[in-house]
């Protein structure tokens, strides 16, 4: 029988970008713990378990590879070596090129040449040189012409049973290997009944075998039992003698504990359910046309099936949903790196890493969350000389936080750094343009003008960041998942920027508001409050449009109908206003009815239809209704232009 | 009546491999991914063979043969450790402490069905 093994490679392949992530994580933290015995094996383990998986999966350059790693490794381990700065950078530099040479072998690519060279280094590293070349599965040389006979005296141990050793499973083994010619079975040390002990061998054998086999093959029957008997292997004569094949039985299926399934069959589940879930509001909707007579059993029938869909939409979701920590374990290494090229001292604290959020949210959050990380690093800790003379400790620390709010995650990156430049940023604004010479600026519109395209502070300017990616980019990323950002400030303690995101992309929180005859959704998240305005807050200023008074603050007021262009009523005072948060921006946005929140299921428009201004997709309503999803910060920027936004910040 | 084997390993690959290969010879598959894990399923169903990877977390594969043996259900049962050929120590450990026999990584799945003819009647 023949078992494809490649089917399993995938799955390791998986399993090794765990191992490697954990190696990573594992080796820095050993540089601030170097004596921890647990993480030392956790290292260990996690080289060991690539190493085995690659060899079994015959990708010999990995487990070449892997295997001087673990030699390495498992000095540390025996502490025949120390951990030094020079070890724990080979260490890291070998885990990426472990990374490298598992996608080549992903890729059936050959290995970079980087390989060999780290390789060497790996050698050199160890203190005694270790076995040079990997195992390889033994040869097994198959016939041979002529039968000898061996003389074989097999006396097992009383104890041999105690290792779960059976000497009738050797004998039968030997059997299978030619044909025994004499067997004699000595009881002689037998005890009388009364002294037996069954859990004892009391038996010794002596057989004649007659095998065209090697004689390693003879002695291999005795590989498990060599240390727990006497064994005696004694070649006589050639004869001529062939061997039987053992039978196998039929296959049958084997379930496994975990799944690896890829991302497009659970999203297709997710649109499954997003339909069934919207059919079933179908069905409510049309439960009054039910006949009175049978009305309460439907009725009862349906909230069964209300229960069950929102289970079931609730466990495909949490399929989808998966730990930050994924994306955290990635920056202690940047961070450690990044500081050390700066000749900085960071310490990193990761918080909430169980803190779930939807695959494709989290995949869209590295970029950002990159960005914010290299800029706390780079322009918010001060370098170790400076924190000292301002009273800090040598060391900043970075520190990444999640955690629910309500039905948001949180994701905070806050450093105890110098803070915003408030007097460059300000500077900045003058060369602009943007406010006048000596005008104040207060803290929210400082932000403002952080996350405004092309605003960069000269100084910021550094092969690290200020590579022409700003804070805009983060905004954009951020607001793309239907999530916020704001930065808070305080000079000499540093700055925390702090995202707020959506559970997940497929499912929304939303208010349902009419415009005329129409229906659109607002994503909850970005709802402030909303009030029937009077005619004394109706306010028009010159050049910038309508303004709404909210407790004695101007708001931007937004027309919905005038933008969608639809017969709304153009008197304000009979509709209601719904302030909005449109990134950092307060808009109020001019709707007839609120029509109230539910979950709805995201459907993007440009893969169904087009990409329309203001919108940021569509749903299908329970009466079967096409909705509107809106874009707030998009309609902001369609009714008052981009240089609106700074200009009503405060 | 089909047999029943524990296959203890913490790497699912690993485990899949065996497991797979075993069925397809017929046996019921059992699957732990640590020492502790595979005391619970062990402790839910006899079984006949207990294949252990030896390096694992929560419980190692030595600590976890003791555990067995010191059960008197299993004092006989076969248990066969997966190692490497850096661990040659470790086999002899795991002799003493009650391993019938091993299996040293890499293998094939052909090598593992010889290896388990070897200990289970």
């Amino acid at each position: 029988m023949k078992i494809d093994i490649a089917q399993f490679a995938q799955a390791f392949f998986e399993e090794a970008k765990d191992h490697l992530a954990q190696l990573e994580s594992s080796l820095l933290e050993l540089e601030k713990r170097p004596q921890d015995a647990e993480l030392l094996a956790a290292i260990f383990r996690a080289a060991h378990s690539i190493k085995g998986g690659s060899a079994t999966f015959g990708m010999t350059e990995v487990a070449r590879f892997t295997h001087e790693l673990e030699g390495l490794l498992d000095e540390l381990r025996a502490g025949s070596l120390q951990l030094t700065r020079g070890l724990s950078d080979l260490l890291l530099e070998a885990a990426d090129a472990l990374a490298g040479l598992l996608e080549s072998a992903k890729s059936s690519a050959p290995a970079p040449a980087s390989v060999e060279p780290l390789l060497e280094r790996l050698k050199a590293a160890r203190a005694a040189p270790g076995a040079a070349a990997c195992a390889k599965p033994e040869a097994v040389i198959e016939s041979q012409s002529a039968a000898a006979e061996y003389r074989i005296s097999f006396a097992p141990s009383a104890g041999i049973f105690c290792s779960g050793g059976d000497p009738l499973l050797v004998l039968r083994d030997l059997g299978e290997l030619g044909e025994v010619r004499e067997l004699r079975a000595d009881y002689a040390s037998l005890p009388p009944l009364e002294e037996l002990d069954p859990e004892k061998c009391h038996f010794s054998w002596t057989l004649v075998l007659s095998t065209k086999k090697p004689e390693s093959e003879v002695r291999s029957a005795f590989v498990f039992v060599e240390d727990v008997a006497q064994i005696s292997i004694e070649r006589a004569v050639a004869v001529a003698e062939k061997a039987a094949a053992p039978s196998m039985p039929q296959a049958r299926a084997s379930d496994t504990g975990t799944l690896r399934v890829a991302t497009s069959k659970v999203d297709k589940l997710v649109d499954l359910v997003g339909e069934l879930v919207i059919a079933q509001s179908m069905i409510s909707g049309a439960l009054e046309l039910v006949p009175p007579a049978i009305q309460l059993r439907v009725r009862e029938a349906l909230a069964a099936l209300e229960r069950h869909t929102r289970d079931l939409q609730e466990g495909v979701m949490s399929i989808r949903m998966l730990p930050v920590s994924q994306l955290f374990e990635r920056f202690p290494r940047l961070a450690r790196d990044l500081a050390r090229s700066l000749g900085k001292e960071v310490e990193l604290q990761l918080e909430g890493g169980d803190t779930e959020l939807d695959k494709a949210v989290l995949d869209q959050l590295a970029d950002p969350l990159t960005h914010l990380v290299r800029n706390a690093i780079d322009h918010g800790l001060e370098t170790p000389a400076d924190r000292v003379a301002a009273g800090k400790p040598a060391k900043g620390t970075l520190r990444l936080r999640a955690a629910h709010q309500g039905g948001a995650v949180s994701i905070e990156v806050s450093d105890d750094g110098r803070g915003l430049d408030g007097a460059r940023i300000r500077k900045k604004a003058e060369q602009l343009g943007l406010i006048a010479p000596g005008e104040p600026l207060t803290e929210a519109q400082e932000q403002e003008l952080i996350f405004r395209a092309g605003f960069s502070t000269a100084a910021q300017v550094t092969d690290v960041s200020g590579r022409g990616v700003g804070m805009d980019v983060v905004k954009r990323n951020i607001e793309a998942l239907d999530g916020a950002v704001s930065l808070r400030s305080a000079p000499g303690r540093g700055t925390t920027c702090a995202i707020k995101l959506p559970l997940t992309m497929a499912i929304l929180d939303g208010l349902r508001l009419r415009v005329a005859q129409q229906t659109f959704v607002l994503p909850l998240i970005a709802v402030l409050e909303s009030f029937r305005p009077r005619e004394a807050d109706l306010r028009r200023v010159l050049g910038q449009g309508e303004i709404v008074m909210l407790r004695d603050e101007p708001v931007p007021l937004v027309r919905l109908h005038r933008i969608f262009d639809l017969p709304g009523d153009e008197d304000a005072r009979r509709g209601l206003v719904t302030v909005v948060d449109a990134g950092g921006v307060r808009v109020g946005l001019l709707v007839d009815e609120l029509l109230g929140q539910s979950q709805v299921v995201i459907k993007s428009l440009e893969a169904n239809f087009r990409r329309l201004d203001g919108v940021a997709a569509a749903t299908i309503l329970g009466d079967g209704q096409v909705a509107l999803i809106l874009d707030p910060p998009a309609l902001a920027r369609m009714a008052l232009g981009p240089s609106a936004e700074v200009r009503h910040a405060a | 009546m089909g047999k029943t084997v524990l296959v203890v390993d913490d790497s699912p690959s690993m485990r899949q491999m065996v497991a797979h290969t075993l069925a397809s010879s017929g046996f019921a598959v059992v699957e732990g991914g640590d020492g502790a894990d595979a005391l619970k399923k062990l402790a839910g169903q006899p079984v006949q063979l207990i294949i252990t990877d030896l390096n694992m977390p929560v419980m190692d594969g030595i600590s976890f043969i003791k555990e067995v043996r010191a059960q008197p259900k299993y004092k006989f049962t076969p248990v066969l450790m997966l190692t490497t050929e850096s661990q040659a120590s470790r086999k002899q450990e795991g002799r003493a402490a009650g391993a019938t026999g091993w299996l040293v990584k890499p293998f094939h799945p052909e090598q593992l069905l010889a290896v388990v003819k070897k200990v289970l009647p």
